[in-house]
């Protein structure tokens, strides 16, 4: 693992996201995002890790386009932009939260956004029925929010979000309400999902572990000020599996990433 | 992820899951009815059994005269030989009822919708609503009848009044009440705003709505009978509350009361329907409509 300047971006591709002098300053006063340079490469597996309020979910809802930077700008060098100059994003969001329609099943809540997009009822319903399945809910397609346990919903809630094939996955701390065992096992499913469709990953979340075993690059932020700490690769080769989770390697990669993270809250 | 990865659909799925799938137990059922839902049918019952034996003996060992208070077994008895009248005059009054409720039901939703879309209109119009609200249809009634002229068209103006309120605020609030982050997703898909207002924020006030709708649905009646007692000493209205004010003129206390009978009868069966249609709108996803287990 090693640290590498922040606005270093990998080969010559121009990237797929480039965030250029962000900052974000509430109506309030907050400054929750300051002076963030980062560029997202088609295809990579980024974490976002920081302590809680250090702005990753601000930094997330603006990549998204949900709030505009108070100064900078986020540019898709790459995305077909419409008649205004507004870049169509292409994305797929997942929040902490499930987030799904109570009154819709399994198979409404994934048919939406095909539904919003005028897909015919037909072929939504058939590529929402095959993004059940590859998250691991097949035959719960008629099963309604409050019949499915956390971890299922979760999995709805990724399935939503992949149903478009988005170029990106933006997932804001989605299994940190899960316990352990539940987390690991979609901790696997989401990789499995990114190698077989090859979007590019965007993770916010707390955990150490969790960033190291998913991600090619962790991108650490300071706490309060809302900058970014360090901009770390990590090495090790897919698919990784428990083997990974018990390898010395990643208890090595774990204690960088970790003591990077306290620098960042001493801060 | 191939195929032969994926969990067959009867293996549990996070290792945490397995308890969570649905079970839907099959119960044993009188009647139609589940075992465990007779005791809350019967126990009202049995009350209002009791409740009227007490009344009847109180009349009888009193020898309390009729055109004072006319015992149970005596209403039922007019009920039966005044149904042609009182059944005339009910009908009416219901369809001045369910005309008003139709009209408040149109009206409340179609502003709520217009009020959602518009901060602005929403703030100039809506203390007018509060104001129609407070203002007792009792006391506007007869202006409503002088300046509208209609009979028919002032009660069913006066009962609107009393009904469209709770319609209209309940569903602004559940308009209003729609997941703030599922909002941002439809924004995020490029939703207009008919796609939002159908697919999330009108599905969203619908346990709101039918909340208000029960109260109103018994509000309308109220307001009906109300509107009809103010226009029956003057107008040539026929429902059930001049039926009412005839019997008390003649002193015809039995039919009175059977009469009254009557007007609650309406409002149970009302709230009972608009409780029923409610169930069956929610029952697959609300708290407030779904059997739990534990
Ligand atoms: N809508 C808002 N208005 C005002 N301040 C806000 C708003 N949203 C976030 N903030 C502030 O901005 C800062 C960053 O918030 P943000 O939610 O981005 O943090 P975070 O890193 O996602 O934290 P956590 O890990 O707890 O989710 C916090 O100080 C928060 O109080
Ligand atoms: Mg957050």
């Amino acid at each position: 693992m090693t640290a590498s300047p922040v606005s270093l971006s990998q080969g010559r591709q121009p990237p797929l996201v480039a965030v250029r002098r962000v900052s974000k300053q509430f109506a309030n006063g907050t400054l929750a995002v300051r002076d963030v340079d980062l560029d997202l490469a088609a295809g990579e597996f980024v974490s976002l890790l920081g302590p809680s309020g250090c702005g990753k979910s601000t930094l997330l809802r603006m990549v998204a386009g949900l709030g505009e930077p108070s100064a900078g700008s986020i540019d898709w060098p790459t995305a077909p932009h419409d008649a205004s100059g507004r870049p169509s994003r292409d994305l797929g969001f997942v929040f902490q939260d499930p987030t799904l329609m109570p009154w819709a099943t399994a198979l409404g809540n994934v048919t939406m956004p095909l539904v919003l997009k005028h897909v015919n009822k037909g072929e939504a319903n058939a590529r929402a029925a095959e993004m059940l399945a590859l998250v691991g809910l097949r035959g719960f397609e008629k099963a309604y929010p409050r019949e499915l346990s956390g971890g299922m919903k979760m999995r709805v809630s990724i399935a939503r979000a992949l149903v478009t094939h988005p170029r990106i996955l933006l997932m804001d701390e989605p299994f940190a309400a899960l316990d352990e065992i539940t987390r690991h096992k979609l901790n696997d499913d989401l990789l499995r999902l990114w190698e077989d469709q090859k979007f590019t990953a965007v993770f916010v979340t707390h955990s150490v572990f969790e960033s190291v075993y998913l991600s090619q690059r962790i991108v650490v932020m300071a706490a309060r000020s809302g900058r970014v700490m360090a901009d770390l690769t990590v090495d090790a080769p897919y698919p990784r599996d428990d083997l990974f989770r018990t390898s010395a390697e990643y208890a090595h990669l774990c204690r960088v990433a970790s003591e990077t993270l306290k620098k960042a809250i001493a801060q | 992820m191939t195929d032969s990865t994926l969990p067959a659909s009867n293996v549990p799925h996070d290792g945490t899951d397995a308890e969570a799938r649905p079970v839907f137990a099959t119960e044993r059922k009188i009647l139609g009815i589940g075992v465990s839902a007779w005791p809350g049918i019967l126990a009202p019952i049995a009350t209002g059994i009791i409740a009227l034996a007490a009344w009847e003996m109180i009349v009888r060992i009193n020898n309390v005269p009729t055109y004072i208070l006319p015992g149970p077994l005596l209403i039922a008895q007019t009920l039966v030989t005044d149904w042609g009248t009182l059944s005339g005059a009910l009908w009416i009054t219901l369809r001045i009822t369910f005309a008003a409720l139709i009209a408040a039901v149109t009206i409340g939703v179609a502003l709520a919708v217009v009020f959602t879309q518009s901060k602005w209109l929403e703030k100039s119009l809506f203390p007018y609503a509060v104001v129609l609200q407070v203002t007792p249809v009792v006391s506007i009634a007869p202006l409503i009848i002088i300046w509208v002229g209609d009979i028919n068209l002032s009660l069913l103006i006066c009962a609107w009044i009393v009904a469209f309120f709770p319609i209209l605020s309940n569903t602004i609030l559940g308009l209003n009440s729609a997941d703030h982050n599922l909002v941002n997703l439809f924004q995020l898909y490029g939703a207009t705003r008919w796609q939002t207002m159908r697919y999330l924020k009108l599905p969203a006030a619908l346990p709101y709505f039918l909340g208000g709708l029960k109260i109103s649905g018994g509000l309308a009646l109220i307001g009906a009978v109300v509107a009809e007692f103010v226009a029956g000493s003057g107008g040539n209205a026929s429902g059930l509350a001049y039926r009412i004010l005839e019997a008390s003129y003649q002193l015809k206390i039995p039919r009175m009361f059977a009469a009254l009978v009557m007007i609650s009868a309406s409002g149970i069966a009302i709230f009972l329907v608009t409780s029923y249609v409610a169930h069956l709108l929610l029952r697959r996803w609300h708290e407030s409509a779904v059997k739990r287990e534990n």
